[in-house]
Order: C-alpha cells, then sequence, then structure tokens
C-alpha cells in the first residue's frame, strides 16, 4: 500500500520540487559534495537540474548510454589505502548488491559476470547472473570460475584470506569504503566508474544522484513536524532489532526529516528491541523492510510485537516499508528512496495532525 | 557377537582387520585426488600433473594457464591439505577423549578447546585487534583454546590426580562460562560483527592459506604421530582406572598425555578452520563399529578416515553450489549422519539391542 502512493507522491513532488528550482528558489539547497580524497571537485550542483517542463529525471539508468571506451589501465586506491591498477573491465564480479547497482546505472552492466546473493536490483538482470554467495563468505575458487579481470566490492567483503587468494591469482580486488552517511552514494559511484576507467560518467551519475538526495532534503526541511520513527529489522519472531544512531537507515531518517526514536533513546548501531524502550519513544511511524513485515505476518502480525500497539504509530496503523536495498543500499536510487521516505512522513504528519 | 569369538578370535580379529589400512589409504589417496582434481575452475588432470611436477622442478610438455597455476597452487592444494589435517586432528582428538573418558559420548568439545576457541576467536572479531594482521584471529582462537583446556585440567586435579568424571564436570562449567563470555560479546557486536561471529561459528575451510596451513601443520602432525603411541594403554583403561593402574599402567600420565594431545590437535584445527561437528564425535564411532574398539588399530584407522571424511565433504561444500560455498559442517552432518545410523542400526544385535 504504502510504496505506491509514496511512488505517486514522489513524482508530484519531483514535479513540485523541479518548478521551484527552475524559478530561483534554490537556495536552501545543499551546494556542495564533499570531495572524497584524491577526486578531483566533481559536480556543480543544483544548477545542472533539469527545466521544470521536462517529465521528471527520476531513474538514472534511463540515462543515454554514450558510447565512451573505458579508459584503461584505471588506478584506485581502496579503502585501506592500497593502490588497485584495472587493466580490464571485460569481467566484473561484484560483491555486493550496491556496488552491482551502481555498475548497472553507469551503463557497464554488461560486463557483470557475478554478483553476490545481496544483488537484487535490477532484477532479471541479477537473477540471471551466477551467485557467488554472501559477500562475507566469499569463496575464491568459486570467484575465479568467473575468470573475472576485476572484482569490486566493498569493505564488508571477506573473509580476508579469500581476498588474499584471489589478488595472488593476479586479479584485481577493488573494495571501497561505506560509511553509513549520504555521502556514501556519491563516494561509492565516483570509486566505482573510476575503477571501471569511466570518470566522466561517474560525475555526472554522482552529480544527478546528489541533485535527488539535495531535492528530497530541502522539501524535507519542509515539513510541518518532525515526525517520530522507530526503525525495526525483523526477521520472524527471533530477529527483533531496532537502529540507532551509526546506521545507514539513521541517515536517511534524519535527512528526511524525522526524528529517529531509537538513537533518542541514546541507542548506537543495531540493539535488539525493547517492549519498554518502545513505548518510552512513542513512535509516530514504524519503519521496515519489506520482506522483514511478511516475516512477521504483515501489519497485523507487527502489531501483535509487545509494545508496539500502544503507541501513535500502532493506534494508527502506520507502518512504512521499504526494499532492503532501495532504503538501506546507498546506492544509486538513494535520492528517490529518500524523496519517498519524506513523501510518507508528510503524509504521516498530515494524518496525524488531523486526526 | 557370540562368546567363542570373543575369547578364541582375538589374535586372528587383529589379522584379519590389519589389513583395513590399505583400504583406508587407498580410500585417502582417491579423496587427495578428487579433493584436488575437482573444483569450481576446471583444471584438465594433465595440468594438474605438470602444475604439481613443475613445483617439484620437473617441467612436462602440458600448456597450463596462469590462472590454473594459481587456482591449484594457492587455493585448491593448500585447501586439501588442511582438509585432511583438521579432519584426521578432529578424528583423532575424539578417539584419545573417548578413550579415557570410557564414553561413546566425548568429544573434542568437552575439555574446553572449542568453546576456548570460540571466545578468542569472537573477542578478535568484537575488540577488531589486529596485531599479527591476518594471522590473528587463529593464533588467538588457538591460545585461548589452549588456556581454557590448560585451566579445565589443572581445577580437575586434586592431590595429584585427576578424576575422570571431575574433568567433564569442570569443562561442563567452564564450557558454560566460556559460552556465556561469548555470548556478552555477541550481543555486544555490531551488525557487520555479528555476521562474521556466525560465519565463523558455521566452520569451514575457505580461508586456507600455505602459511596458515604451515602453521597449523606442526602442532597436528605431532599429536597425530604420538597419538598411535597411546593405543595400548587405552585399551588397558577400557578395564576400568583401577585396574589398569594394577596392570603397571601410569594413569595420570596417560591422561594428561592424550587431553594434551587433543588439545594441541583440535586447537590448532578449529584455530583455522572454526567447529566444524561431528567428525570428532562420529568418525571414532564409525571406525569402532568397522573394526572393533583395539585402540591400536582404531586410533591410527580414525586418522585416516578422519581425513578422508573432511576432505570429500569440503569437496562437496565447495561444488555443489559453485561459484558460492556450503558451509562443510552441514555437509559432514548430513553425510556422516545418515550412514552412522545405518551402522548402528545393521549392527545392533552386536550390542545387544534385539
Amino acid at each position: 500500500m504504502w510504496p505506491r502512493f509514496a511512488k505517486c507522491f514522489t513524482l508530484i513532488l519531483l514535479l513540485v520540487v523541479l518548478a521551484a528550482c527552475g524559478t530561483g528558489t534554490s537556495a536552501t539547497v545543499p551546494t556542495s559534495l564533499p570531495a572524497p580524497t584524491g577526486v578531483p571537485a566533481p559536480v556543480s550542483l543544483p544548477t545542472t537540474v533539469p527545466a521544470p517542463t521536462s517529465a521528471p529525471v527520476v531513474a538514472s539508468e534511463t540515462t543515454a548510454v554514450t558510447t565512451l571506451e573505458p579508459i584503461l589501465p584505471a588506478t584506485v586506491t581502496d579503502y585501506q589505502g592500497e593502490t588497485v591498477v584495472i587493466d580490464s573491465v571485460d569481467r566484473i564480479v561484484s560483491l555486493t548488491g550496491d556496488i552491482t547497482e551502481i555498475i548497472f546505472a553507469l551503463g557497464m552492466g554488461d560486463y557483470v559476470v557475478g554478483v553476490d546473493s545481496s544483488a537484487t536490483y535490477p532484477a532479471e538482470k541479477t537473477k540471471a547472473l551466477p551467485n557467488i554467495g554472501y559477500q562475507r563468505r566469499l569463496n575464491a575458487e568459486g570467484i575465479l570460475s568467473l575468470n573475472p579481470t576485476l572484482v569490486i566490492g566493498d569493505e564488508a567483503a571477506g573473509p580476508p584470506e579469500a581476498l588474499a587468494q584471489i589478488r595472488s591469482a593476479g586479479v584485481p580486488v577493488a573494495l571501497v569504503a561505506d560509511p553509513p552517511t549520504l555521502e556514501a552514494p556519491m563516494q561509492k559511484i565516483l570509486f566505482v566508474a573510476r575503477a571501471l576507467g569511466i570518470p566522466e560518467r561517474g560525475y555526472k551519475l554522482a552529480g544527478q544522484v546528489e541533485a535527488e538526495i539535495a531535492r528530497a532534503r530541502a522539501e524535507a526541511g519542509a515539513l510541518a513536524r518532525s515526525p517520530r520513527v522507530l526503525f525495526l529489522y525483523l526477521r520472524g519472531t527471533d530477529v527483533q532489532q531496532v537502529a540507532g544512531a551509526n546506521t545507514a537507515v539513521d541517515a536517511m531518517i534524519t535527512a528526511a526529516g524525522g526524528t529517529n526514536a531509537a538513537t533518542e533513546a541514546g541507542i548506537v548501531n543495531y540493539a535488539p528491541l525493547s517492549a519498554e524502550m518502545v513505548i518510552a519513544a512513542q513512535p509516530d511511524i514504524i519503519l521496515v523492510l519489506s520482506k522483514g513485515l511478511e516475516s512477521v505476518g504483515g501489519v497485523d502480525g507487527l502489531l501483535q510485537i509487545p509494545g508496539l500497539a500502544d503507541t501513535p504509530a500502532g493506534q494508527q496503523r502506520r507502518v512504512i516499508d521499504f526494499d532492503d536495498l532501495y532504503l538501506l543500499g546507498m546506492g544509486p536510487r538513494t535520492g528517490q528512496a529518500l524523496a519517498e521516505l519524506v513523501a510518507a512522513f508528510r503524509d504521516a504528519v498530515a494524518q496525524a495532525g488531523g486526526s | 557377537m557370540s562368546a567363542t569369538t570373543m575369547s578364541v578370535g582375538r589374535p586372528t580379529m587383529v589379522v584379519r582387520r590389519v589389513w583395513i589400512f590399505p583400504v583406508l589409504a587407498v580410500m585417502l589417496g582417491f579423496a587427495l585426488l578428487l579433493g584436488v582434481g575437482i573444483g569450481a575452475v576446471p583444471i584438465p588432470p594433465d595440468a594438474v600433473a605438470a602444475i604439481l611436477l613443475g613445483k617439484v622442478g620437473i617441467s612436462l610438455e602440458t600448456v597450463v594457464s596462469q590462472q590454473q597455476v594459481a587456482v591449484l597452487w594457492n587455493i585448491r592444494l593448500p585447501r586439501v591439505v588442511l582438509g585432511g589435517l583438521v579432519g584426521a586432528a578432529l578424528a583423532v582428538s575424539g578417539a584419545l577423549l573417548q578413550g579415557i573418558f570410557r564414553n561413546p559420548l566425548a568429544d573434542p568439545g568437552l575439555i574446553g578447546v572449542s568453546s576456548g576457541a570460540a571466545l578468542g576467536a569472537v573477542f578478535t572479531i568484537i575488540s577488531g585487534v589486529a596485531v599479527f594482521g591476518i594471522y590473528t584471529l587463529p593464533i588467538a582462537a588457538f591460545l585461548a583454546g589452549a588456556a581454557t583446556t590448560l585451566f579445565v585440567y589443572r581445577l580437575s586435579r586434586r592431590h595429584g590426580r585427576t578424576d575422570i568424571a571431575m574433568l567433564l564436570l569442570v569443562g561442563l562449567a567452564l564450557n558454560a562460562l566460556a559460552g556465556a563470555m561469548t555470548g556478552l560479546l555477541t550481543y555486544l557486536a555490531d551488525d557487520a560483527q555479528l555476521r562474521s561471529i556466525v560465519f565463523w561459528t558455521l566452520g569451514g575451510l575457505g580461508g586456507a592459506l600455505w602459511e596458515t596451513v604451515l602453521a597449523a601443520a606442526p602442532p597436528i602432525l605431532l599429536a597425530l604421530v604420538l597419538a598411535p603411541r597411546l593405543g595400548f594403554y587405552l585399551n588397558l583403561f577400557a578395564l576400568g582406572e583401577a585396574e589398569a593402574r594394577h596392570l603397571g599402567v601410569n594413569i595420570e600420565w596417560v591422561k594428561r598425555f592424550a587431553v594434551l594431545m587433543a588439545a594441541l590437535a583440535t586447537g590448532a584445527a578449529v584455530a583455522l578452520t572454526g567447529p566444524i561437528g561431528f567428525i570428532g564425535l562420529i568418525v571414532p564411532h564409525m571406525v569402532r563399529l568397522a573394526i572393533g574398539p583395539d585402540h591400536r588399530l582404531l586410533i591410527p584407522a580414525c586418522i585416516l578416515s578422519g581425513a578422508t571424511l573432511l576432505v570429500l565433504a569440503d569437496l562437496l561444500a565447495r561444488t555443489l553450489a559453485a561459484p558460492a560455498e556450503i558451509p562443510v559442517g552441514l555437509l559432514t552432518a548430513f553425510a556422516g549422519g545418515p550412514f552412522f545410523l545405518a551402522l548402528i542400526l545393521r549392527t545392533r544385535r552386536q550390542y545387544g539391542f534385539s
């Protein structure tokens, strides 16, 4: 229910924002991208926002793919400061879902020969590719059997022995930092684009994503009040956690104009859910992942969790669910996800105010 | 089994069953060949031969790619060697401990080595300490495992004697304590650390590098070479501790030696692979059902069968879902469980069940 409404909202919202930008009221939009180390000042924003007369530019993958040849060998500095030289991008194994998404958004999806189990977007393309399993439990020989010329992922990849084995077979392994902040999408896009020898396309995509994030943030600033949001990570009745500070979802909630009730309660990272904490937090909105909501049997099942029924969110059944990779991936769709989140928050605030 | 074969058949039984060893040795050789020859990256047998002989200085005409050399030499071979060593280590530890506890349910986890190693590993994951680079985790796991066993052993000694019941109880207590501490650390872990812990706990041979294999080999080989010497004494142990002492066995020495060997072998194995269940408990049983309870045969046979079983299980683990991998502990349980059950049911009359 919610995402569908939210999508409509996003479109309307984007049109409004585009119009606003066109009339020069863009002063509230943050203007600079924190420059990742070693990257030349990448993008200029938000003057590049398209004219308001055009249809809303949403999906970055719809960007026309130019026939630009990758400039190789490419050199990148990984998250540990090691220099990685890439001679060929003909066969790419991507270790994580958000990186896979970035490669496809950069128009290089045809060169991907293997993905990990978190790669769910673009769905039909990733489903057809060989699955190398989970990125923290890599199998070196399995990856090498795909004859990769580049293995690319983020700092979560492991175990270190498997990475050492892949490197010892002469295959470059490029790993990017993945901080739980809204700078991460741009940093990762620029890193991947540089590794693939197409830095220009990287600047362009990062610019678009940053513009989308900035627009969503501007919308968030216009919320009547900041809703109290509690994010629940659910896997059935056994795994029930809340996310506090220093998490990707905290960055998303805050940027969308919400207040993370768990962070306010002093929680850092993920912590087990406690019924008393839920009641003390009195959230207006419960935010969950779609698969998590499914695993507890939908909204009705969710409200069976002790404490939840006794909150404003529970009483009004204000539960928002998002796809895992979409909400938390910090990939090229982050701006859209953020806009949807803002729309959902706005709706909830309006509803709560009216009732 | 009838009384007559028991009384008159003993010498012939030993003679008859000694030729189990060539069979087991051939099976192990076959498992090693399969393990080296099969994997996600196709390497034809002639290329395998060329690469292996090339490493000892004999060059064949066969053309091999750089990737094939890297995969075979850097990934598959250390993995198969580690599988053999770890399988043998776990099985022999199980045989030794079942011998001194005179209890078929004893397994290497009983003396605290596994829970201690888990505590060391989880501590390393949570604290992020990396004093020895990628060797930090195995070193911490080995030290914590060895320390826990030493603790169990010291606490169970009274007046210079080690009571086996006491060893069991102290082992249980310290296992619970180490488990609680591991649980506390797990509770403090963040999402990423939690996943690392879960995957370490599942066990697996994926982390085999030549450096780590060579580091684990000395303690494991030492235990494998020395353990068969205990066979004779463990046979007398089976009569009961008092009886064994009257027969002139230095029972304190036997107990200390067996616990030390098991801690050494299991500690080194678990430190590198995480806990791989089932082998330490079940392999000694399967071997006992096949060749009888004589420890002089049982211990060497456990070494060969443990190595064979783990090498084959790991082969399945890394090829069935290629390019991904299945945790090997699941396969040892899936493969060994039904086989073990069949063996028990087939021989239950021999054990006095009708």
